[in-house]
């Protein structure tokens, strides 16, 4: 072998190992955190995390239910606005998105889809808190809502288009009028892609804090209300991190250990669920 | 469905005389106007459907008018100007603008390596067995959610980078402008450094599907050449989903310019321009986050409002950019909505 | 051609253009299919045999741009008068696909069943009768009688297309149409299907597209040959096998194209 061909195999078994080193790398970041979140966040899981209210700054005990509360029902809410929405903006976009209008709004969507979430905050802010004068839980999911309506709506419309065009059209000789071959064979059969896009929307926003900051507020208080400001868990966390306390500190950690797991077990099983049904479908 | 000459739908609902007792099978001849379903349905579904048009029209529209205000009052200098005095009535944004521009650069630069190695790595280099694992880890880095990362910059890496990194640099290269300065941990090294950590899982994506969108027969030409492995890679495969691996960085690059919760917890959120980064700064997300709801005056708000429709702006452009190039590449496929 | 003079017309075409946008894909095409019989449509790739079948049962509207002049008559009324519901036309008509598409999220039960219950028929006794006649004339009954209500997907590729032509015939439609039907299908399907097309034509009219010139003379009782939209000539099978009467229909016959 001659030189410069030793060299150049060289060379590629150097940048062999080299992308090898960086994919590492990034594995090794997200190891870290994850390691971290545990370390740090474990040992508070206690009962008392889980079920008490926050105390008076500077003690010592209580927790976060009013922020764990808080968070099921702004996403729970946000949800119920934001699911029938989307949903039905992919079954338009998949049915009948051919033409002007679908061009459109898929458009739209996509821009949406890449405006960041503090922005989407201020227009919750302009059309719900400012009007009634107040911070409110119902401004935080309709901000919520905002942001997941347009990412529902592109995965849906995705599973949708995946069911083979011949089912739709044995239905059709089969005398179904078109609504009916859209929900019921259609949208049916991708019924499990669409549930899982849905899961992945929810598990964004349950992790979002930007668009809460000046809608839903946070509460040292628990409460149900959802005209009134109400804590959640990521802007629990945002508080707290920043706090002089050490309590503060711990709770925070505590608080994005359960936060990570909520997120973690919603998306990314759901996302890989897609995965294998694209694979199968393959 | 077209205009047929014969086409039901476009005649009025006129009914001839009907046959005489038509049998059950002969319905069809004399039924007619059962479109009422179809009709319902998609009249409710393209309600629907307009709702995002709808909010993005009243979305642009609120940040114009809330903006108005400063729009008037400082015309075109406000994103060049760098005084921000919120008692005074003076506001400049050049100071957010830098620092958005800045981390996302400085993000940028970490994370290509970073990201581009994992795609290639993926789909070129390794083990089968290895595939799987290693690209639901670095998904994982996408769902972990921003007050997260900033909760670990705050108490992981500004304290290590204050132990470890900031104090080598500073002997090697502190003469420079980029590494001037005292370092109070918050600054614009932390707040890129998170940056790059969260979207090298976006960047990582869609550069993967990219790759694999490159026909294989590029690679075979090439080793069929007599090219090394690496060689097949970086001069066959890489230079054919160019476009699109230029538009996943540039995507990358559009979400690093939105992000707001972890860097406004490790950057330092102070109105100020420096090229060292191991000073404090501000991005426009960051400022919006911090000062929008506690705003001093209506000129104030004015002025966030301006910042958001400037953020707006930016990110809306650079993500069309991104789709654009990547959806040269990929034809049209799905490419990219992995990266929401 | 001159319909044998006892029996009922059932489906004819009068002047059939068929039409995408502006182009023409079948032209004036005028043809009688005789009640109880089988007629085989043959040609080679891209002369509109399947937009010719699909004009019959009004899907080639659903088509972009797709549209028709001319007329289809079932027994004698015009399918495409402007009084006419092509959805309750379609129940009427039934039609097999050439890759078996049962619905996946529906058990072999509800596949058949599906023609009944959008015709808002609900009644379990009667449902069940019309599924199992369904079955049996399909020649499925035997195999999946005690698993019917096991996923459609769980059938052979063969037995998923008898279940298509069943979930077709529920209904009882005046006229089936197949197209291409044992293209997916291995040789033992395929017969099984071909001998399906001789015992149903006892009940229904069936029109056949295929590719396969073999499986036409078996098949049916008439066959038509188109050629690039047009119809060149139709007649009874052994007729046109053994002594056409057009140069362009002995030549694809023979084998010199197609």
């Amino acid at each position: 072998m001659s030189g410069r061909s030793v060299r150049r195999h060289v060379t590629s078994g150097l940048m062999t190992s080299l992308v090898a080193v960086l994919s590492f790398t990034a594995v090794f970041a997200l190891v870290l955190i994850l390691a971290d979140l545990i370390a740090k966040g474990a040992s508070s899981l206690d009962w008392d995390f889980f079920t008490k209210n926050p105390v008076p700054a500077g003690q010592s005990g209580g927790g976060v239910a009013n922020a764990i509360v808080g968070t099921g029902i702004i996403v729970g809410l946000a949800a119920l606005i934001g699911l029938p929405v989307g949903v039905g903006t992919g079954l338009y976009l998949a049915e009948y998105g051919s033409g002007r209008l679908g061009w459109t709004v898929r458009f739209v969507a996509d821009v949406l889809n890449g405006t960041p979430s503090i922005v989407i905050g201020i227009f919750a802010w302009t059309w719900l808190v400012r009007p009634m004068h107040g911070y409110s839980a119902l401004a935080g999911s309709v901000a919520l809502a905002a942001l997941m309506i347009p990412m529902i709506a592109r995965t849906t419309e995705e599973m949708v288009r995946l069911v083979p065009h011949s089912l739709r059209e044995a239905a059709l000789a089969l005398g179904y009028p078109r609504w009916r071959t859209s929900l019921r064979v259609v949208a049916r059969t991708a019924l499990a892609g669409i549930v899982t896009g849905c899961l992945v929307g929810i598990a964004r926003i349950a992790g979002e804090t930007a668009p809460l900051i000046f809608t839903a507020l946070g509460n040292l208080n628990f409460t149900t209300n959802i005209t009134q400001p109400m804590q959640t868990l990521p802007h629990e966390i945002y508080e707290y991190a920043q706090g002089p306390f050490e309590e503060w500190h711990r709770l925070a950690w505590a608080s994005a250990l359960v936060l990570m797991s909520l997120v973690l077990l919603l998306g990314v099983t759901a996302r890989w669920a897609i995965r294998q049904r694209h694979g199968a479908a393959r | 469905m077209t205009t047929l000459p014969v086409d039901p739908a476009t005649t009025p609902d006129a009914v001839s005389a009907p046959a005489p007792t038509p049998t059950p099978q002969a319905e069809w001849r004399t039924l007619r106007g059962r479109n009422v379903g179809d009709r319902l349905y998609r009249v409710t579904l393209t309600a629907l459907a307009l709702v995002l048009p709808l909010l993005l029209v009243t979305l642009l529209a609120e940040l114009v008018i809330g903006a108005w205000p400063a729009i008037q009052r400082f015309g075109l200098p406000f994103v060049w100007t760098s005084v921000w005095d919120p008692v005074a009535g003076v506001f400049g944004a050049a100071p957010m603008i830098f620092g958005t521009l800045a981390s996302s650069l400085l993000a940028l630069l970490i994370a290509v390596p970073l990201a581009l190695g994992v795609a290639i790595y993926l789909t070129e280099f390794s083990p089968k067995w290895l595939r799987q694992p290693i690209a639901f880890l670095v998904e994982l880095l996408a769902a972990i959610p921003s007050v997260v990362y900033g909760l670990w910059g705050i108490f992981v890496l500004i304290p290590f980078l204050r132990s470890y990194v900031v104090p080598p640099l500073r002997a090697a290269l502190g003469w420079t402008p980029f590494f001037s300065g005292v370092f109070y941990g918050n600054s614009l090294l932390a707040g890129g450094i998170i940056l790059a950590i969260m979207i090298v899982p976006y960047i990582a994506a869609v550069s993967r599907e990219v790759l694999l969108a490159v026909p294989a027969n590029q690679r075979e030409a090439a080793i069929g050449m007599g090219a090394t492995r690496w060689e097949a890679v970086w001069t066959a495969v890489v230079p054919y989903g160019r476009a699109g691996l230029i538009g996943a960085i540039i995507l990358g690059l559009g979400r690093a310019l939105g992000e707001t919760m972890a860097v406004t917890m490790v950057i330092g959120n102070r109105h100020d321009i420096s090229l060292s980064v191991l000073q404090p700064a501000y991005t426009m997300a960051a400022a919006i986050a911090n000062e929008f709801s506690e705003a001093v005056g209506d000129l104030h708000l004015a002025a966030m409002f301006e910042v958001g429709l400037v953020l707006f702006v930016i990110t809306v452009i650079v993500n069309a950019f991104a789709r654009l190039l990547i959806w040269r590449v990929a034809r049209g496929t799905a490419v990219g909505s992995r990266a929401l | 051609m001159a319909p044998p003079a006892d029996a009922r017309l059932r489906l004819e075409t009068v002047r059939l253009t068929a039409l995408f946008g502006r182009r023409a894909v079948l032209k004036d095409v005028t043809i009688i299919f005789p009640a109880h019989t089988v007629t085989a449509v043959i040609g080679p790739s891209g002369c509109g045999k399947s937009t010719f079948l699909r004009c019959l049962n009004r899907m080639h509207e659903l088509s972009e741009g797709g549209w028709v002049t001319g007329r289809v008559l079932l027994d004698g009324a015009d399918i495409y008068d402007s009084h006419v519901d092509p959805v309750q036309l379609r129940r009427r008509i039934g039609m097999v696909f050439q890759r078996p598409t049962p619905f996946p999220t529906m058990s072999i039960y509800d596949n058949v069943a599906a023609g009944l219950r959008v015709n808002g028929h609900r009644g379990r006794r009667e449902l069940d009768e019309v599924v199992e006649r369904a079955l049996r004339q399909a020649a499925l009954w035997d195999e999946v009688k005690d698993r019917l209500r096991a996923s459609a997907l769980a059938l052979s590729g063969g037995q998923q297309q008898r279940l298509c032509i069943a979930r077709a015939l529920a209904p009882q439609p005046e006229v089936l149409l197949l197209d291409e039907p044992t293209a997916s299908l291995d040789p033992a399907g395929t017969q099984r299907i071909e001998e399906l097309c001789h015992e149903l034509k006892r009940l229904y009219t069936i029109v056949i597209v295929t590719h396969n010139m073999q499986q036409a003379a078996r098949v049916s009782d008439y066959t038509a040959f188109f050629y690039l939209g047009d119809l060149i000539e139709v007649g009874r099978t052994e007729e046109l096998f053994t002594r056409p009467t057009k140069e362009q229909t002995e030549a694809y016959i023979t084998g010199r194209f197609g």
